[in-house]
């Protein structure tokens, strides 16, 4: 049995032991250019995965990385948005703010891309990760999965709180919480 | 019920009388610039000096007492340019009697792509000189869910063709060299989540040119590159949002290529793809008419008072009540 997931840039399929994320041929891109840049995202994505590991934080073993194709471990757990509380929140804090001091910042940070398996929270898709050590890429960052919750659950202000005060315990500046702020405000992100 | 739309937020002045089916009376007046970029006070300038002769020509196509409301682009924009539009629609609206409707210029965009497709809930991309934008709705507003980060894509465009020598517009100037080029020059590919960024690509691009490369080269790859971009934040946009239309408008969005790339993204996923006619595609006053009319059907009415340009005028800030 093969599930399988489409997602708007790769591929993944999950196995009984393993996953595979496969950034498939894109049509629209003429060769050249969707070759390349396939091959470079997905070695970027597998390094960033080890990194992020080295730094602390618990993601899935990679296995084996070809040209398009990353083979992980595959983490049996509940998906976090399931199982989602104020304690867990804290815990994504903090793994944030690791992330954010080993300059990784993951682009797509929501309840759905992590898994709590046997009292640990594990991050799972790394795709549109980058380094960066600017205040700004990390406050946007924090940004996206605040706003994951706010269209998840009623109670995200308290999950918010708890978020926050997580990612400053674990080294996280208040420079960046200061600019989430300022975020926050910026028109295209006012809530109405 | 009859609405004429006036619009000139950039370079196009343009006059539009629409009713509920179709559009009625379209005119234009562009200003093309004599060389380089566009000067906002010297497309005001234009702006002013066409409007009269503009609202003439319509006039003599369409009885002034036929028409039920003004409707013009209140913004974004280029200030003098609004300006202009404004002060024509506030003294058209007073001198006819008819109620006033400032309309949101890139709301409009989308709205006539809708009026004129089949497209239900779309993702829209609006792709323009001075905007980029990957847009849609949820709840009663549209909003913003990717965009450019510095300048938009038309207006990279031909900030390239000028520093090749193209005159204005470069556009489809640079759509015809694309056509012959062969090679594919590797040029910098930024996407960020749903966003996007084209001034590096513009700056390597001329380091090309500098360096002897073939303009059709060049052209080609600018285009590859920068409209396979566009293309990936409007599936990330799709799937993220569980949409299956997309709906390409402004100005750049007549290029045949983006259309291309866009469709096939589309057809991969299973989508649909939607493109307005090309008279309704760039900035046009059918669209300011076809939006206003659907506004003051909902209840909206600017008052004189409240008329002054909003040169910042985003589109999440209408609420959205049909």
């Amino acid at each position: 049995m093969v599930e399988v997931y489409r997602g708007g840039e790769a591929e993944v399929r999950i196995y009984e032991d393993f996953v595979e994320k496969i950034r498939r041929r894109k049509r629209y891109r003429i060769r050249e250019l969707d070759e390349e840049i396939r091959k470079k995202r997905t070695r970027a994505e597998a390094r960033i995965i080890s990194q992020a590991r080295k730094a602390g934080v618990a993601t899935p073993i990679i296995l084996d990385v070809e040209n398009d194709k990353i083979v992980m471990e595959r983490i049996r757990g509940d998906e976090l948005k399931d199982v989602m509380n104020e304690e867990l929140c804290r815990e994504v804090g903090k793994i944030v703010a690791k992330l954010h001091s080993a300059g990784i910042i993951h682009g797509d940070l929501t309840p759905r891309n992590m898994i709590y398996s046997e009292g640990k929270i594990y991050v799972i898709d790394f795709g549109l990760a980058f380094h960066s050590h600017e205040v700004e890429a990390k406050g946007v960052d924090l940004h996206v999965f605040i706003e994951s919750l706010k269209a998840a659950y009623d109670n995200w202000e308290r999950l918010k709180e708890a978020f926050l005060q997580g990612y400053l315990e674990s080294g996280g500046s208040e420079e960046v919480l200061e600019r989430l702020k300022e975020i926050e405000q910026r028109g295209r992100y006012i809530e109405r | 019920m009859i609405a004429l739309g006036i619009e000139g937020t950039a370079w196009n002045l343009s006059v539009g009388v629409v009713n509920e089916k179709e559009v009625l009376v379209l005119e234009n007046s562009p200003y093309i610039p004599p060389s380089g970029g566009i000067h906002p006070r010297e497309a005001a300038q234009h702006h002013s000096e066409e409007i009269g002769k503009v609202l003439k020509k319509v006039f003599s196509k369409i009885d002034p007492e036929k028409i039920d409301l003004i409707a013009f682009s209140q913004g974004p924009g280029l200030g003098p340019c609004l300006r202009i539009v404004a002060t024509a629609a506030r003294t058209l609206a007073l001198k006819l009697e008819k109620p006033l409707v400032g309309v949101n210029h890139c709301l409009a965009h989308v709205e006539v792509g809708k009026w004129t497709t089949k497209a239900k809930n779309p993702v829209a991309v609006y792709v323009s000189g001075g905007n980029t934008q990957i847009i849609a709705k949820r709840g009663k507003r549209y909003r913003v869910f990717g965009e450019t980060l510095d300048i938009g894509l038309g207006n990279a465009i031909d900030k390239l063709a000028r520093y090749m020598g193209l005159p204005h517009p470069g556009g489809p100037r640079i759509e015809e060299l694309a056509k012959m080029g062969r090679r594919y020059l590797k040029l910098p590919y930024v996407v960020k989540g749903m966003d996007l960024s084209f001034s590096g690509v513009v700056t390597a691009a001329q380091k090309y040119y500098d360096a002897g490369e073939k303009k059709e080269d060049i052209a080609y790859s600018f285009q590859e590159t920068t409209f396979s971009m566009v293309a990936e934040v409007s599936e990330r946009a799709m799937a993220f949002l569980e949409l299956d239309e997309l709906l390409l408008v402004g100005g750049v969005g007549a290029n045949k290529r983006l259309q291309e790339i866009l469709r096939i993204m589309c057809e991969d996923r299973g989508a649909k793809f939607y493109a307005p006619p090309k008279e309704l595609m760039g900035d046009n006053g059918a669209m300011i008419a076809y939006t206003g009319l659907l506004m003051y059907k909902h209840g909206y009415e600017t008052k004189i008072e409240d008329s002054r340009v909003l040169p910042n005028f985003r589109i999440d800030e209408v609420e959205i009540r049909w």
